[in-house]
């Protein structure tokens, strides 16, 4: 066998031949590019490979070692599982979509630089919005722009941040960075935008919710798990990340419990689930970052599964919200058993495979005598069992009858769900291959008795405090709402700003136009000296002070019509990145 | 649509209590099965007895009296940003 591909290059490659095939022949090749991508990762090199002397620095985009191996695997395998739930879906940009965005993820994963990971991390920003923008429908389109300045945001502090780095230090080299110096503040900012630390969470729970019912699954898997691999990777044993991990972990829970929405529920949880591994990685021991990269492979799988089974129930049944679902086992049965699989994996019961890797984390945690953060992660692992655990397959799948007799979806996504769900018991019974590809060597047993019977009293008497709460009529009920986040204050004050752009600004810059055409009409009666005078005022005032509304108004008008365009625009960014890529790796053959 | 040949184990009233009846029972089996395992925590109060049990109920109850707090606080319309 010839080289090893880089393996962000089998997808992105591999993204762009399929709009020519068709029928049959499209199903076979959608199957085979993860199986390939697969086996090019079995032959994939330990060690860098794929260099290119690029100006005085060295790129590199395959750097394999047992971290980005780790992360590599569970990519491919989550995308095998995604395309099979999306097999039927019969839109080319959406599978061109979900590949380049995988195989940006990958290209992540894999980057030993600084400048290809910033390459891939921006292919990986873009492709996605597609998926969002697949949906066709007003809010999406908008919700696809707000995904958009966010992550812009986060790129351009992770670009200013890698420039700044570079020129202190002289690498690019991708490696431990730890907190320092400005530009690594900002590396930091950036790579926390992605991984969804507090304040920099909203654009999540805005934009799942959004997206279409297959490309839900790609995003709850690679953008955030691709953060924890970098933070993993740059930002081992900082203190701050203890605390944002602990905080990310409780606060989306309340959100949770009172969200309508039922992909928006399981956006906040999957919050609440990186934080964890946000957590396991502040305390950077061995058994702490082993915690975290495992949790981050059970979490792509059971999250996915989560989002297949929610996904199937909205595409079947064409809604989502709380208060219009209930009852659907009757007819779904298969669905929501995958839907209670995927809860209970969450969850971290026994037998499960949240459990083997939450309980790394929350030991780690107890052997740095983190006594605050213990709690919060015990409260927010009760917490977790509560509103997702529960809940989600009690307002959907029991709970009320709403009378819908959905049917089961079709068997390709049932066969996706049956895969993740039984990938979620197998490693829940059986952890040894997932232990044995973690970073570190595993010295731990999950399955005490101690640990079992812990973990099931407080997932158990969460589910008792339910169980009153909902019969004396004290849970929160289902309404027709939405809740504020931290995006509010971007978009109220943003909405505001245009609005007074459009009306009171331009409305001023009328007034004072006339006004000064008035007073230079009075000093036109008056000698030639004030004419002159009149001239300068007029050109100050008329030709610079009045026009910076009109200018300003000129400068923010795209910005609305930009939304319409958004794809396209998007296409012209993403293809330039794609080329630029290629022409390096041919350079480097 | 013939109602009942819709109705599921769970629709019955005697059903739903009889799950019910089985949960306790384990909850209770759960608490006593407590002071039988050998425990190796890392914190005093993980030795103490029904320690997760008591944290768990708790901490659920916390979470949903928050979340009402929370939700006077955050809620607004469906439509609030249109």
């Amino acid at each position: 066998m010839i080289r090893a591909l880089p393996p962000a290059a089998v997808f992105i490659i591999g993204a762009f031949l399929i709009p020519f095939l068709k029928g049959r022949l499209k199903f076979c090749y959608l199957l085979a590019l993860p199986a390939v991508a697969y086996l090019n990762l079995l032959y994939l090199p330990v060690g860098q490979s794929w260099k290119i002397r690029f100006l005085d620095y060295l790129l590199v985009f395959c750097r394999v070692d047992r971290l980005s191996l780790v992360f590599g695997y569970v990519f491919v395998l989550v995308t095998f599982i995604g395309i099979v739930y999306a097999l039927q879906v019969k839109d080319d940009a959406q599978h061109m979509a979900a590949f380049c965005y995988a195989g940006g993820a990958l290209g992540v994963t894999f980057a030993g630089d600084l400048f290809s990971l910033y390459l891939f991390w921006e292919i990986m920003a873009l492709a996605s919005v597609f998926l969002i923008l697949a949906q066709r429908t007003e809010k999406a389109r908008s919700a696809a722009f707000r995904y958009f300045m966010w992550h812009f945001f986060g790129g351009v502090c992770l670009l200013a941040g890698i420039i700044l780095y570079v020129s202190t230090r002289g690498t690019i080299e991708f490696a431990y960075i730890g907190l320092s110096d400005p530009a690594t503040y900002l590396i930091f900012v950036g790579f926390c935008l992605n991984a969804t630390i507090f304040p920099f969470h909203a654009w999540l729970p805005d934009a799942y919710p959004r997206a279409t019912f297959t490309g839900a699954v790609f995003m709850s898997a690679l953008t955030t798990k691709s953060a924890v691999y970098i933070l993993a990777r740059t930002f081992p044993g900082a203190p701050i990340l203890i605390w944002a991990g602990a905080f990310m972990t409780c606060f989306p829970i309340f959100y949770a419990v009172i969200s309508n929405d039922m992909r928006r529920v399981l956006s906040y949880s999957l919050i609440n689930q990186i934080g964890f591994m946000v957590c396991g990685i502040g305390i950077g021991t061995q058994l702490a970052i082993n915690g975290a990269v495992a949790h981050a492979v059970c979490h792509v799988i059971y999250k996915a599964l989560l989002f297949m089974s929610t996904g199937a129930v909205l595409h079947v049944t064409g809604k989502i919200r709380a208060t219009d679902l209930g009852g659907l086992h009757k007819t779904m049965p298969f669905t929501a058993l995958c839907c209670m699989i995927g809860a209970a994996s969450i969850s971290a019961l026994p037998i499960f495979s949240g459990f083997i890797s939450k309980s790394m984390i929350l030991s780690a945690v107890a052997e740095k005598h983190q006594v605050i953060v213990w709690f919060m992660l015990l409260f927010a692992s009760a917490g977790v069992f509560h509103y997702v655990g529960i809940r989600v397959p009690y307002f959907v799948f029991f709970g009320h009858d709403s009378g819908i007799r959905a049917q089961e979806p079709p068997v390709n996504m049932r066969i996706a769900m049956g895969i993740a769900a039984f990938i979620c018991i197998f490693l829940g019974v059986y952890p040894a291959p997932l232990y044995n590809i973690l970073p570190y060597p595993v010295d731990y047993e999950p399955y005490t008795a101690f640990h079992v019977v812990g973990m099931l009293q407080l997932l158990m008497f969460g589910a008792l405090a339910f169980i009153i709460l909902i019969r004396s009529g004290n849970y929160p009920a289902e309404l027709r709402a939405i809740n504020l986040d931290t995006d509010w204050f971007f978009r109220i004050p943003g909405q505001a700003f245009i609005r007074f752009c459009e009306h009171p600004f331009k409305a001023l810059g009328r007034v004072m136009d006339s006004f000064i055409l008035s007073i230079t009409a009075w000093l036109r009666s008056t000698p030639t000296v004030s004419v002159q005078i009149e001239n300068r005022v007029d050109k100050f005032f008329h030709g610079a002070l009045t026009a910076l509304p009109n200018l300003i108004f000129n400068w923010i008008r795209p910005f609305k019509s930009e939304i319409n365009q958004l794809s396209w625009n998007l296409v012209y960014i993403l293809v330039p990145f794609i080329i630029l890529l290629f022409t390096l790796l041919i350079i480097s053959i | 649509m013939k109602p009942k040949k819709e109705l599921t184990f769970l629709d019955s009233p005697e059903n739903q209590v009889k799950v019910r009846k089985y949960f306790y029972i384990f909850l209770c089996i759960l608490l006593i099965i407590d002071f039988l395992i050998p425990k190796h925590g890392h914190f005093s109060w993980e030795f103490a007895p029904e320690f997760y049990a008591v944290y768990g109920f708790v901490a659920c109850f916390c979470l949903i009296y928050i979340s009402k707090v929370l939700r006077l606080l955050v809620k607004r319309k469906e439509d609030y940003y249109d």
